[in-house]
């Protein structure tokens, strides 16, 4: 075999001075699998030079579950009870890029009510994805208060949700053909108390987090991820504006009823961490605004357009599908043999591409700022293993 | 650029290229193992496609045609435009040419994709099990994987 | 034994005036050490029963209101389970640490592992020693407290730094370093801004500095520089209780939990418990230097005030100006993100050493010059 495998037993340390004016030993670490700066079961492997960083090699597989396996011998509903499980924090725009190429591949019509109601979900949960990971890079920076004012403003999303679909995480909500069932009746009232609760809290992010002088301190400049770089490790969504690209499939290729809001597309400039940061609290705002726009118009008609009992055998060929998550571009490629489970089930998650990029940006700078770097990625870890 | 006119074009430019017509949802074209890291370069670089992003790559087990179909998503952050690539290996002696230079992210799917089906890719800085250990067997998503753990419905 | 059980009377009755002058549990012993030894030994082991009561009330209190502070702050409650307002919380948490296993890591250094969260405590301790409480509560007035209070303050960082070291463990290595580096320079500062006080008073008794405020504390008796100096202690002294924004020697969401990584049951207790006792002393320091200690708030001329003030006892002022310090503390970690190494040294020694300097130069010329609010002759 011409092609050499290798192992983490290959990784060697460089000799003493190699990477420094001053002969001081490098030495590896292990960050996680079991770290509180890394949200799960992500094991980073760091070369250290004293507190500097000199190399980042993630380790992955810890979470494995082998979901495309599964994907491969489940229908093609089941496949949504999986993509939950991905990115937990998106797990109804999961639902929803499944649902999107099946429907595409099967030839499946919707209704404009399940449309808007589908795009009001997606934004409520990015408003509830964006309020935790305000919290959690507080904590990762050290400040726990914030970490515990964005689960409370989560909170409320999560009632939202709960009094529709029944669950708080894995929704399971968007399915094929429609939604899993109708929102309540008080749904509309309460997603409109929840814009107006949540306002004045993004101000109160602002006042609290992002005027303060150790956080800029600690993210501006810091971890800089140049335009090019963004696109060639694949980053999306909120990365890869902040590094100023435009992208945003829900402008470029609207999908649900996104062609008929008026929204703006959050673009960073620098592409360091701060720009990270302040593109999720402005993609903040721009969501309240879509809800806003959307919810007071939801049109009358049926909530599933295809009867559940119906298998969906979608003909044979290749189709690829993909929207944006709370994290970037969830891509959902399935290969059907005509039968009524895919032939290979495959998802092209955000987290996966986003991470890499951090073997890269992280170099150079100090534990610290590696802990502050991956959050402003915000990476959730079933979703890069799947 | 119009899906026509891209294919067309890319055609031109890369002889190889045959264009696939049946069961996609998007242009796409299929290429001889061979010629991939040149016809990569090419998309990647060429100012009429500018293929700046490799959206996802990923393999197909065709064990009935004895081949791993290879699929890469390509897409133009300048133009906005997708492509998919399709090359086929042979499933005895899986080996394609890395494209990681080309695109960078291509590095870790390719690694995935050597994890779990076992494609070995040539002149990869890094070809490593990703998310399995090192001394795992075999490649889970082969669709002849077996191993003694598996659940599966008959 | 009359001198002993009168002032016991008069202790558990409630003194609410300067029954005795200022003079500490040590010397009372060491007077009545040659004709009645036995008394002498009651002195000192009363000294160190109230001590260790002190100690553990302070300790518990100091954790449950760092609870219930950092759960007001935090739109929460904090404990409300165990007693009423989860008063009895720290009671149930520290004899759950009492019965833990106590894990000694295979290949620690096992001498020095469990040496050193009792060099912690023990430096807190011993500074705990001379704080003057109330004017008849001091265990030692040692001559030379201020160098004596830095002087111990040290040990402390040698218990961190040993913790780190002998737990055989890398993040624990790392947060020893970062505490080692980071106490170290921020005492400087802290020192820097106690010899300002000690320039004013004339003394490095703590005793003596109380009452030289008898007229007015010396954050504002020396305005610009005691002003300047105590705000430098105060954040000197944050970074060397490692607290946020400095907390980076613990640094839970970078290193775990730093030095203490590898600590469980009594023996992260005893690292605990020294740092909130040592967030005691410091704000205790703090308010006997600047504030006054147990001194009431006097305004010259104004007679019926100061008899309202005086009537207060020295040791509600004491209490109030210390937990008032301690508040500021625990406001400033429940509210701040943390630096980072480079930019926590930076901090110091860009920052806070130049101005502590400049400060004592400056401090020194007022003195000479007589430029203060020099206390009105009665």
């Amino acid at each position: 075999m011409s092609v050499k495998v290798k192992t983490l037993d290959d990784l060697t340390l460089p000799p003493p001075g190699a990477d420094s004016p001053l002969s001081t030993q490098e030495y590896f670490i292990n960050m996680g699998p079991q770290h509180p700066a890394t949200h799960g079961v992500l094991r980073l492997l760091l070369r250290l030079d004293g507190e500097n960083v000199r190399e980042v090699i993630p380790v992955l597989g810890y979470i494995h579950r082998g979901i495309e396996k599964i994907g491969e011998n489940s229908s093609y509903r089941q496949t949504i009870h999986l993509v939950d499980r991905l990115d937990y924090l998106s797990a109804l725009m999961n639902n929803w890029v499944v649902s999107m190429v099946v429907e595409r591949a099967a030839g499946i019509e919707t209704n404009d009510r399940i449309e808007y109601i589908r795009t009001i979900m997606a934004e409520l949960q990015r408003l509830q994805s964006h309020t935790l990971w305000w919290g959690v890079i507080g904590m990762d920076l050290g400040a726990f208060t914030p970490f515990l004012y964005g689960f409370r403003d989560r909170e409320y999303a999560t009632d939202i949700f709960e009094e529709t679909i029944g669950a708080r995480l894995t929704m399971n909500y968007i399915q094929p053909g429609g939604l899993m069932n109708d929102i309540h009746p008080n749904f509309v009232k309460r997603t409109k108390e929840f814009l107006e609760y949540l306002k004045p809290k993004i101000d109160e992010y602002d006042e609290l987090v992002s005027g303060n002088a150790i956080i800029q301190k600690r993210l501006v400049n810091i971890g800089i991820l140049s335009a090019e770089d963004a696109i060639s490790f694949g980053t999306t969504g909120p990365v890869l504006r902040a590094s100023g690209v435009p992208y945003d499939l829900r402008k470029i290729e609207p999908y649900g009823v996104y062609g008929k809001v008026e929204f703006d597309v959050a673009v960073g400039q620098a592409g360091d961490s701060w720009d990270r940061y302040i593109v999720r609290v402005m993609e903040m705002r721009e969501s309240v605004k879509i809800i806003e726009q959307l919810i007071d118009n939801i049109p009358e008609g049926d909530y599933m357009t295809v009867k559940v009992a119906k298998a969906i055998k979608p003909p044979e060929g290749r189709y690829y599908g993909h929207l944006e998550t709370a994290r970037g571009v969830i891509g959902c490629f399935i290969v059907s043999d005509g039968k009524d489970k895919p032939y290979r089930f495959h998802l092209r998650t955000p987290n996966f591409n986003n991470l890499w990029c951090l073997t890269k940006i992280a170099k150079g700078w100090k534990i610290a700022d590696l802990v502050a770097i991956a959050s402003s990625l915000d990476i959730v870890i079933p979703d890069i293993d799947r | 650029m119009e899906k026509a006119a891209l294919l067309e074009t890319i055609t031109a430019l890369i002889p190889n290229a045959k264009v696939i017509e049946e069961g996609v949802d998007r242009p796409a074209i299929e290429l001889p193992p061979a010629h991939l890291p040149e016809a990569a370069k090419l998309l990647h670089d060429t100012d009429d496609f500018a293929f700046d992003m490799l959206c996802a790559h990923t393999a197909i087990d065709r064990i009935d045609d004895g081949k791993f179909e290879l699929i890469y998503q390509l897409y133009s952050t300048k133009f906005h435009h997708y492509l998919m690539l399709s090359v086929k290996v042979d499933r005895e002696h899986p080996v394609v040419p890395s494209v990681s230079s080309v695109w960078r992210i291509a590095q870790w799917h390719e690694r995935e994709v050597y994890d779990l089906f076992g494609v070995l890719y040539d002149n990869h800085p890094d070809l490593r099990r990703l998310f399995l250990e090192d001394d795992w067997q075999g490649h889970p998503l082969r669709k002849d994987y077996r191993d003694d753990f598996m659940l599966t419905m008959e | 034994m009359t001198a002993f059980s009168s002032f016991l009377f008069n202790y558990l009755n409630g003194v609410t005036a300067n029954v005795y002058e200022p003079v500490s549990v040590a010397t009372r012993a060491a007077e009545v050490w040659a004709h009645e030894p036995w008394l002498a030994i009651g002195w000192l082991a009363l000294g160190m029963a109230v001590m260790l009561g002190f100690l553990v009330v302070i300790g518990m209190g100091l954790i449950y209101g760092e609870r219930k502070i950092a759960g007001h702050f935090q739109c929460r409650l904090g404990p409300m389970r165990v007693g009423w307002h989860g008063l009895l919380q720290v009671i149930a948490d520290t004899l759950k640490l009492l019965v833990k296993e106590d894990v000694v890591p295979a290949k620690a250094d096992k001498v020095l592992h469990v040496l050193a969260p009792v060099l912690a405590i023990m430096a807190t301790l011993l500074a705990l020693a001379i704080v003057p409480a109330t004017p008849w509560f001091q265990l030692i007035d040692v001559n030379i407290g201020v160098i004596y209070v830095t002087a111990v303050g040290s040990i402390g960082v040698l218990g961190v730094l040993i913790g780190g070291w002998s737990s055989n463990n890398k993040w624990s290595l790392l947060g020893a370093m970062r505490a080692g580096a980071q106490i170290i320079s921020y005492e400087v500062s802290a020192t820097l801004a106690l010899l300002i006080i000690v320039l004013f008073a004339g003394s490095l008794q703590l005793s003596t500095i109380v009452e030289s405020q008898a007229d007015g504390w010396w954050i504002w008796r020396s305005h610009l520089a005691g002003i300047v100096a105590f705000f430098t202690f105060l954040i000197a002294s944050t970074a060397e209780l490692n607290r946020t924004p400095f907390d980076l020697p613990e640094g839970e969401s970078e290193l775990t939990a730093g030095f203490h990584t590898e600590y469980s049951g009594m023996r992260f207790a005893f690292f605990f418990l020294a740092e909130f006792i040592n967030m005691f002393v410091a704000s205790a320091i703090a308010a006997t230097l600047f504030l006054g200690g147990w001194m009431p708030f006097q305004i010259a001329g104004l007679d019926g005030f100061n008899a309202v003030m005086q009537a207060i006892p020295p040791g509600v002022w004491f209490a109030v100006k210390t937990g008032g310090l301690i508040f500021l503390l625990m406001w400033f970690r429940w509210t701040f993100p943390r630096l980072r190494i480079d930019q926590l040294m930076g901090l110091e020694w860009k920052f806070l050493l130049p101005v502590g300097f400049v400060n004592l130069l400056f401090a020194a010329v007022l003195i000479l010059m007589g430029w203060y609010f020099a206390p009105i002759p009665a």
